[in-house]
């Protein structure tokens, strides 16, 4: 550090955290979360700690707030300007929180009180520290402070209560009540992981731009390496409640020596580079904390683990001889020598070998035409007008072949999971033709249909709440089986033949769900919905309830079932990475439609349409050097309500290329719809996508 | 807003009137008016009972709908709910007893809910606490008092108390000590003094179930988000708690706390008959069992009237805490 020590005893830094234990008692056992957790924040800089669920990261955050529920029994040290927080009383933490640290929660949805006003929430957090500030400077103050976070209309909307607000709008609220009193230390707990992708750039601008203001340094928590990629200075990487490895970003994305961190950054699908390669998970999962074993509690997943890592775990130590760079692995030398090769470590998984590959005749399984799905908004208990439509589904068209990935993206609300459940129905639609194997839903009757349900199968986005907690795994995989009228010893074979496939040992089929980790739920999932030998799948959002670690994994099963047997997927997701890493085709959906679709390669690398541009430029990218030269396309505010009637190209009122169009053409816009039309690869819903580049 | 209100209202005063003529409907075909005349000596004529059944408009040989026609006609026209059986009017009797009833049923009611609310806070944010496990256990044993042994013990401990000091401290019997002298303010006390104990049951009551209802709804709380964001901004655990927690915590309550208002009044006629006090509940019991099919109806159409405006009330009560649903 430039300047000299301002606090003594710290060796200047803001904030130090030194060996910090925090244990929960409980009746089976004590959980200790975290474990001899060392790490510092000097004064402006911006740290990314990163980890999967149950790392610890949140809760040695919430030790350094002093926010732990009181069972919570700490250990080691806090020391925030020089003075220890632990043992301090709630009231004299509650002098410091908001002051000199604050904090923004994960959950916007639920972080703000719901019966006060935005305004009233923000300058309670005024007064609270300045006792003098009469209540009408601090509704004036924080009216300011609602402009400065980019909120729209701010004297309004200071009235308004969280429920009128968005998810991403109630961030930044949150966002301005942090920056209120102007801390010195904001830490950021998953602040965007709730949110749509292009509300996430949002909310990270913003952040930003409060840290540039307030001067303030930022403790950014993520589970996403691509979040801190491009904006931390430093990061440290947390596994079963211990910082396994820290570093500048640089260091640690572009030389990692925690074998953790390596594997990490593997399995993670890469906008950048996704589809080419093969994902490499990291086998197993994180470790129970209730009862860890001696050694490493990472030795169980390394390849590289030796008889040394099960009996002591290693230290965080040194990666050649610089302090700040450290690494807790007993081979870090080798790691960072280059004796022991990255990319090396894990093996790539082979692909499906052509043998057994199925032989599939390139044909159209599923065709939707102008589906149309519209709900009525009615008023009224007895008599009922209808005061508005909801255009959840308006007018989508797209083609699945088999042996094929259609990947659907779009954001929360765009219409997707409507779609998928008006295919799933497999009923004549509001209008629009559905076809299956050529046949269209339409004119099918009972029988026939339910003859097809076993050919169209799903697998859904959460593995424990769309799993029976009270049935086994056989009963639950064998369901679809049941209502097809399957004998039950035929169902038992055919059971235990799915769960192999799955990578399930046939013999857990007696187990219950809870005794099974994320990642394994998901593949039960998988099986039910292998279980009746579909031809199409549909996936909604089948991997993004699951750590990153976990992902891989579970992609990668899925690319080899389809190769395998054969199968066309629907995939809906949001996450465009993993799209883009399993998907053939792609269809971007905005408020209802398909905005562009082409081949996934043409798409991702050449994007036509300038709201699939936009989603493309708000992912972040886990490789910092990329993430900082390139520049973001931020969209402004939120998603249109579907009800709300825009005349023309329904994408006019956020899009940054109509911006820039001169007037004629923003005539166009404004009262024509766009049709979709070829350009270059794709087909795109876009007037003016030949001048797309005209928005860089 | 002031629309939605005004609906409900509507809605309300509808199913009052409902509940008012199938009280009506009830009594006459339950009751029998006539057996108050029968067992007396000299036994009246038939005609002579007639006549005065056909006075009192409850004569069986006349068709149910025709007499609540009569009862209906009566209501609109004259606001009159017909005679009781001790031949004075239901009306002059209700508004006689409504007062009394209401001074119990308003206090009761409060001084409930304040406890009720401070005990069952109290309770969740010392979850499985010593303290929290005592009241659940006291309020627990209350709810499963019956509410006359509840009066009875009141007055044991009052006797007692009045004994062991000597004086009479506590009175327990009437609304007020007959022909007392002295000026206004020995007339207030010995009202109050009169008020104690009857308040006190219905407020015991009445508190042992809100703290558990309220403990309950405090417990969801405890643990949202909200008050850790409460907290984060500097406020302590236990402001955190009242400005943030309580308040939401509230909300469902009101709806609660407004019904059950009109339901005390059932507690509140044992209560009544317990501590001698003419009440709207007496009415109602000795109603019943004078067969006085004129008296029960009033006394039902008056606690018809308490539930709709409870439950105006109530709805009002709910939008002013919570913003969400305000339209």
């Amino acid at each position: 550090m430039a300047e000299r020590t301002p606090f003594p005893g710290t060796a200047g830094h803001l904030l130090e955290v030194r060996d910090l234990s925090v244990t929960f008692p409980q009746p089976g056992g004590a959980v200790t979360a975290v474990r001899g957790v060392n790490y510092h924040v000097d004064k402006g800089e911006f740290l990314g700690i990163v980890g999967e669920s149950g790392s610890g990261k949140s809760v040695s955050s919430l030790a350094v707030m002093g926010l732990l529920p009181s069972s919570a029994q700490v250990s080691g040290d806090i020391l925030f300007e020089g003075r220890s927080l632990l043992g301090r009383s709630d009231r004299e933490l509650s002098r410091l929180r908001g002051e000199g640290i604050s904090i923004i929660f994960q959950d916007p949805l639920s972080a703000l009180t719901p019966v006060y006003t935005i305004g009233a929430q923000i300058a309670e957090a005024l007064q609270l520290h300045d006792r003098k500030l009469s209540g009408q400077a601090a509704k004036a103050r924080a009216v300011e402070l609602l402009k400065v976070v980019g909120i729209p209309n701010p004297e309004r909307r200071a009235q308004a209560f969280p429920h009128e607000f968005s998810g991403g709008m109630r961030q930044r609220a949150m966002i301005a009540i942090a920056i209120a009193n102007n801390p010195r230390l904001i830490i950021a707990d998953e602040p965007t992981t709730a949110l749509d992708v292009t509300i996430q750039a949002q909310i990270l601008e913003v952040l930003q731009k409060a840290k540039d203001l307030t001067g303030a340094a930022v403790v950014l928590i993520t589970h996403d390496l691509g979040v801190v990629a491009g904006n931390a200075d430093r990061i440290a990487v947390m596994y079963a409640g211990r910082i396994v490895e820290t570093g500048t970003v640089d260091q640690v994305f572009h030389r990692p020596s925690m074998p953790y961190t390596i594997g990490l950054l593997r399995s993670m699908p890469n906008l950048a580079t996704a589809g080419h390669t093969r994902l490499v998970p990291l086998e197993g999962r994180p470790p129970q904390l209730a009862n860890l074993a001696p050694g490493c509690p990472f030795a169980p997943r390394c390849p590289a683990a030796i008889d040394a890592c099960r009996t002591t775990e290693p230290p965080l130590a040194a990666v050649s001889g610089n302090p700040l760079n450290a690494s807790a692995c007993l081979r870090v030398g080798e790691i960072a020598s280059g004796t022991l090769k990255r990319d090396g470590l894990y093996p790539v998984p082979e692909a499906v070998a052509p043998a057994v590959r199925a032989a599939v005749t390139p044909e159209r399984v599923l065709g939707v035409d102008g589906l149309v799905r519209h709900f009525p908004l009615t008023r009224g208990s007895v008599f009922k007008q209808v005061i508005g439509t909801v255009r959840a589904v308006d007018g989508v068209s797209f083609d699945l072949r088999s042996g094929q990935t259609l990947g659907l993206v779009g954001e929360s609300g765009c219409g997707k999971s409507t779609t998928i459940m008006e295919i799933l129905e497999l009923a004549k639609p509001q209008a629009g033709r559905i076809t299956v194997n050529g046949r269209d839903v339409a004119t099918m009757g009972g029988r026939e249909r339910r003859a097809l349900r076993s050919d169209i199968q799903v697998v859904f986005q959460d593995p424990m709440a769309s799993l029976d907690p009270r049935l086994p795994i056989q009963d639950i995989v064998a369901e679809p089986l049941t209502v097809h009228g399957v004998p039950a010893r035929e169902r038992l074979k055919r059971v235990r033949e799915v769960l192999d496939l799955v990578g399930l040992e046939p013999s857990m089929a007696s187990r219950y769900p809870h005794e099974f980790s994320g990642g394994q739920r998901q593949r039960i999932g998988i099986a039910r919905a292998l279980v009746t030998d579909p031809k199409i799948m549909v996936l909604d959002e089948p991997v993004s309830a699951l750590d990153v670690s976990i992902q891989a994994g579970v992609i990668n099963l899925l690319e080899d079932l389809q190769e395998k047997l054969g199968l066309s997927y629907l995939f809906v997701a949001h996450d465009l990475a993993v799209v883009r890493q399993i998907a053939d085709t792609v269809a971007v959906m905005y408020l209802g439609r398909i905005v562009e679709s082409g081949a996934s390669e043409d798409l991702f690398e050449h994007p036509q349409h300038p709201y699939t541009r936009a989603l493309l430029s708000a992912v972040p990218v886990p490789d910092p050097a990329l993430e900082r030269s390139r520049r973001r396309i931020i969209l402004e505010g939120d998603l249109p309500s579907p009800t709300a009637d825009i005349s023309g190209c329904n994408f006019r009122t956020r899009c940054p290329l109509y911006q820039v169009m001169d007037p004629p053409a923003q005539e166009t816009c404004r009262t024509l719809d766009p049709p979709r039309r070829q350009v270059e690869g794709s087909s795109v819903a876009c007037h003016h996508a030949e001048r797309i580049d005209l928005m860089s | 807003m002031t629309g939605f209100i005004v609906k409900r209202f509507i809605n309300y005063a509808i199913l009052s009137a409902i509940a008012t003529m199938s009280a009506y409907v009830l009594a006459s075909i339950i009751l029998n008016p006539a057996g108050r005349y029968l067992g007396r000596n000299p036994r009246p004529s038939d005609a002579t009972i007639n006549s005065i059944l056909d006075g009192l408009g409850v004569n069986p040989h006349t068709p149910v709908i025709e007499r609540l026609w009569t009862w209906l006609v009566n209501l609109v026209t004259h606001g009159s709910l017909g005679d009781t059986v001790h031949n004075t009017s239901v009306v002059s009797e209700m508004a006689a007893r409504a007062g009394t009833s209401l001074r119990l049923l308003i206090l009761g009611t409060i001084i409930a809910a304040l406890v009720g609310v401070v005990v069952g806070v109290w309770g969740a944010v010392r979850q499985y606490k010593f303290s929290d496990q005592a009241i659940s256990y006291v309020s627990f044993t209350i709810l499963a008092t019956p509410s006359f042994v509840l009066g009875i013990l009141l007055m044991i401990l009052a006797t007692m108390l009045n004994t062991a000091t000597g004086m009479q401290l506590v009175s327990f019997t009437g609304e007020y000590t007959p022909g007392l002298d002295g000026g206004w303010w020995a007339h207030v006390w010995d009202r109050a003094a009169h008020l104690l104990l009857p308040t006190i049951s219905l407020a015991l009551m009445g508190a042992a179930g809100y703290s558990r209802y309220q403990r309950s709804a405090m417990l969801d709380v405890l643990s949202a988000d909200y008050i850790r964001t409460a907290r984060s901004k500097g406020r302590t655990r236990g402001s955190a708690l009242i400005r943030h927690g309580v308040r939401v915590a509230l909300i469902p309550m009101s709806t609660y706390f407004a019904y059950s208002f009109a339901t005390v009044l059932a507690g509140a006629a044992v209560t009544e008959l317990v501590f001698s006090w003419h009440g709207m509940g007496e009415m109602l019991v000795q109603a019943i069992s004078e067969s006085d099919i004129n008296a029960f109806t009033g006394a039902i159409l008056f606690n018809a009237i308490l539930v709709l405006i409870a439950g105006t009330l109530s709805d009002v009560v709910y939008a002013a805490l919570d913003p969400r649903v305000r339209v």
